[in-house]
């Protein structure tokens, strides 16, 4: 416990910090101040076990890390054993139950950061600080580690200190926040520039440009009831039957958004009113809203963009869809990464609570309750699958859950929930308020509406970009000043990658679908880096759930890592082909089927940047004999050819 | 009476109880699945991949999946088997396996479906993880060298002891074992020899002390008869009880 309390002399701080303070305080927490303030966190939380995850993140804010004594109190305080509270906490990237340096530094590791230079600015940082990659440094000050993609690619390199973004990375920056660590600066007092994050948007259409007020589309939902209601009570001979017509309120939104075709923007492209239809006609006790805000796709950071600059219109739109099937409580699912945004956020509600846009009889509508709470990630990419997320709102390990069932019968808390992607709620309230019809003129016959692309990469002008369906690639090239393009990665390390032929194909579910991660590589650009990358991201968001993706996802980086030492031969590529059917056939959830797509797909179209790595493209055995005896030669000094086994290639 | 519901297993018709998964009804039926994380006693999870099938087409884990919602299943197929193996080579390449030293050998399922699947080669580099053991407790030996993350002792632990002696930490390829005590030892939680988490490991992690070798290499379980032989005598066959 000593040790936690000289650690956490520099890294505690209020959890009921105003918006925008950092974490850092000075004054040092003993065990007997521990126990209040660990008390204090979870009483906010109700003690609820289910707030496990939130408990643990605020505790780590608290306390700069979990140290067993610190998840031993968690445990006897939430009631749940002691094992679940170290299960949760190992899980989760951003927690930690060893001592991290009072300024915890995460590089973020996408491929745009490393091609913009991370990784010497992370080195150079590192030789700075004495410090090394991935472990604290000697006097506790600096922790300097990768993680996965922060959502700051259109102005990376990027990174996190204790968990506050820091884009637009420059040697002279990075040399900058040496200075301020060294001096021990607390996070408040450094330049307010560095945290600066830009929208970046390049192109607004529907969504980005809306000039919706507050409450227009919550207003809009209840008038196309009331509407039904009235026309329904003049056709009606009683007041008992157009009674029946007034609680067709939520339908007439249900079939405006039924109407509208929209289909969810995360990607997989459901319908989205089909599946809160669904949701609405199941039975359960209450219903849930869930808004997925882990946009944690490397690539992609358009719902950094709308959470920033259009949050009343997400909220809205969750508000919508609560009146849509009949629920009363919603969630925000904010990825870590974002966790700057929480403060910014919880005004927003705050304020729309004071305007009556959520809480009791919403817009004066009797029985019209719904409220939204923000859940923070603490690190996980396998929670941007919607039964994993539901798992980690209820407090557990992102595990996917067994489908079926389905969460819009069976979901949070086994009760009928609906999970929607930031970008589909923000098109619901648009729908709500100009309607199905509207929406449905705009894009292609089977995607109706825009998509938003996170444009990134080797372009002019990165961020972010929307286009009705239908968009060729070749516009969006254009539109962006890409230049000698070589690849397009769509839809991130799971989508999609094409080359230079297929710049005429189009983004539209009937084409290539995308949840927006658009990401550009010209021809100076190796794409077996490219696809190394994101198989490395892979192995290290798998959640180990599986067999087939725990070991296979690391196995594929073995053999990429082993190719790209130059030490590869074509044994390593048909393992490599061996790995993705296992994965493809077996794996439980969407990530360990994607896992190989990158790799499949840069095999396909770049097959040579894959042979002009291999030793030989005949078969070579992995171990080299003849480099066995090179120490023998060394020691003998010989090297002609009789101290040789065979000739060397 | 209705006709009681079916589904087609590899052609034959496989009876099913409503409720059942299609590895239930594949085991009341006598017909075999392989599979390791599956237990008829505990919850299934699906985690292990062992039992994955074609489901009218669509490969799904046999032992999670309703049988309700299957009409034709297809397991017992040489591209079905070839993933088989791979997923056990897999196994024994995460964790540290060496049977002819091991104490477990000849009860153990991983071995046992090695065999019997024919698994002829390593197939991967092996990672040897770095896992120590976990001696604290006086009558029970923690090996994790060998944990294949099944989580049967920690179903047994929830479900049959009513405790929580074991859980899963980490993620990814770092997933591991750990046990409800803040000291991390075993000796340190509520276990008892007794428990059931301590004798379904169908490894050698959890072993009782002292009585490692009282059965003979050679006159153990699985030397007798293959696991697709004995994996069906352990299944409850309430088909056989029923009959009239």
């Amino acid at each position: 416990m000593a040790r936690l309390a000289r650690h956490s002399a520099l890294c505690t701080g209020r959890t009921s910090s105003p918006p925008g303070r950092s974490h850092i305080v000075t004054q040092p927490d003993t065990p007997d101040e521990l126990e209040p303030r660990v008390r204090r966190i979870i009483s906010r939380w109700g003690h609820d076990p289910g707030a496990l995850v939130q408990v643990l993140r605020e505790v780590q804010e608290a306390f700069g890390y979990l140290p067993a004594p610190v998840l031993t109190l968690v445990a006897r305080l939430l009631r749940i054993p002691y094992s679940r509270a170290k299960g949760v906490a190992s899980f989760y990237s951003f927690l930690s139950d060893e001592p991290l340096g009072a300024y915890r530094v995460l590089f973020s590791d996408n491929i745009t950061d490393r091609m913009a230079g991370s990784e010497s600015l992370l080195q150079a940082m590192c030789y700075r600080l004495w410090a090394e990659p991935g472990k604290v440094s000697q006097d506790g000050l600096v922790s300097v580690a990768r993680t996965s993609c922060t959502g700051m690619c259109d102005q990376g390199p990027a990174l996190l200190v204790n968990g506050r973004a820091v884009p637009s990375l420059t040697s002279e920056r990075v040399e900058r926040i040496c200075d301020l660590i060294l001096a021990r600066t607390p996070l408040d007092a450094w330049p307010a520039g560095f945290f600066v994050v830009h929208d970046n948007v390049r192109r607004a259409d529907i969504l980005l440009g809306h000039t919706l007020q507050p409450g227009e589309a919550i207003g809009a939902a209840l008038q196309r009831g009331a509407a039904g209601w009235s026309e329904h009570a003049a056709n009606e001979r009683s007041w008992r039957e157009a009674y029946v017509g007034a609680a067709q309120g939520p339908i007439a939104i249900l079939e405006e958004i039924k109407r509208s075709n929209l289909r969810g923007r995360g990607g997989a492209g459901f319908t989205t009113g089909v599946k809160w239809e669904a949701c609405r006609q199941a039975t359960g006790l209450t219903r849930y809203v869930v808004c997925n805000a882990d946009e944690g796709e490397p690539g992609t950071f358009k719902d950094r963009v709308l959470l920033t600059s259009h949050a009343d219109l997400v909220f809205e739109g969750m508000t919508v869809a609560a009146y849509a099937i009949g629920a009363s409580l919603g969630f925000l699912y904010l990825r870590g990464e974002y966790r700057y945004l929480l403060e910014p956020l919880e005004a927003i509600l705050q304020r729309r609570r004071a305007a009556n846009l959520l809480g009791n009889g919403i817009c004066g509508q009797p029985g019209f309750d719904f409220d939204i709470r923000i859940h923070v990630g603490a690190g996980s990419y396998v929670c941007g699958e919607e039964s994993a997320l539901i798992e980690s709102l209820e407090g557990k390990r992102g595990v996917p859950r067994n489908r079926p069932p389905y969460p819009v019968t069976n979901g949070y808390r086994q009760q009928p929930t609906i999970v929607n992607n930031v970008e589909t709620l923000c098109a619901a309230a648009l729908i709500a308020v100009r309607g199905g019809d509207w929406y449905r003129s705009l894009g292609t016959l089977k995607s109706s509406g825009t998509k938003i692309l996170s444009v990134a990469g080797d372009v002019a002008r990165p961020g972010l970009y929307e286009y009705p369906f239908g968009v060729t690639l070749r516009q969006v090239l254009e539109d962006c000043g890409a230049a000698d393009t070589q690849a397009i990665q769509i839809s991130g390390p799971s989508g999609i990658c094409v080359d230079a032929t297929e710049f005429g194909r189009r983004i539209a579910f009937e084409d290539l679908p995308t949840a927006g991660a658009f990401t550009v590589f010209d021809a100076s650009r190796d794409m077996f880096d490219v696809a190394h990358n994101y198989a490395q991201f892979f192995a290290h968001e798998s959640c180990g759930f599986c067999t087939p993706c725990r070991v296979g996802t690391s196995m594929l980086v073995a053999s990429m890592d082993k190719i790209r030492a130059g030490n590869g031969t074509q044994h390593d590529v048909g393992e490599i082909d061996r790995l993705n059917k296992v994965l493809l056939m077996s794996a439980h959830c969407g990530l360990g089927h994607t896992a190989c797509n990158p790799i499949l797909d840069t095999l396909k179209r770049f097959r040579p940047a894959y042979e002009r790595k291999l030793r030989s493209l005949d078969f070579t055995p992995a171990f080299d004999l003849d480099g066995a005896l090179h120490r023998a030669r060394k020691m003998t000094g010989r090297d002609d050819a009789d101290a040789h086994l065979e000739a060397q290639p | 009476m209705n006709q009681r519901p079916s589904f087609l297993l590899d052609g034959a018709e496989v009876p099913f109880e409503p409720g059942q998964t299609v590895m239930q009804a594949a085991l009341a039926a006598g017909r075999y699945i392989p599979h390791l994380c599956y237990h008829p006693e505990f919850t299934p999870h699906g985690s292990c991949k062992l039992c994955t099938a074609r489901v009218n087409g669509r490969l799904m884990a046999a032992c999670t999946t309703p049988a309700g919602i299957a009409t034709e299943v297809e397991s017992e197929t040489e591209e079905l088997n070839d993933l088989r193996r791979t997923l056990v080579q897999m196994l024994f390449a995460e964790g540290n396996h060496f049977c002819p030293s091991c104490e477990k050998s000849g009860n153990c399922v991983l071995q046992a479906l090695g065999y019997d699947l024919g698994v002829m080669t390593a197939g991967f580099r092996h990672l040897f993880p770095d896992r120590p053991v976990d001696a604290s407790h006086p009558e029970i030996l923690l090996d994790f060298n060998r944990c294949i993350l099944c989580e049967l002792c920690v179903r047994a632990a929830r479900e049959v002891d009513g405790k929580h002696v074991f859980s899963l930490a980490g993620r990814g390829l770092g997933k591991h074992l750990i046990v409800n005590a803040e000291s991390g030892r075993l000796v340190d939680t509520d276990v008892k020899v007794t428990d059931k988490a301590v004798e379904v490991c169908p490894v050698g992690v959890i072993l009782r002390k002292r009585v490692g070798f009282a059965t003979p290499i050679g006159a153990r379980r699985y030397d007798q008869s293959p696991i697709s032989a004995q994996a069906l005598a352990d299944a409850p066959r309430p088909l056989e009880r029923n009959h009239d």
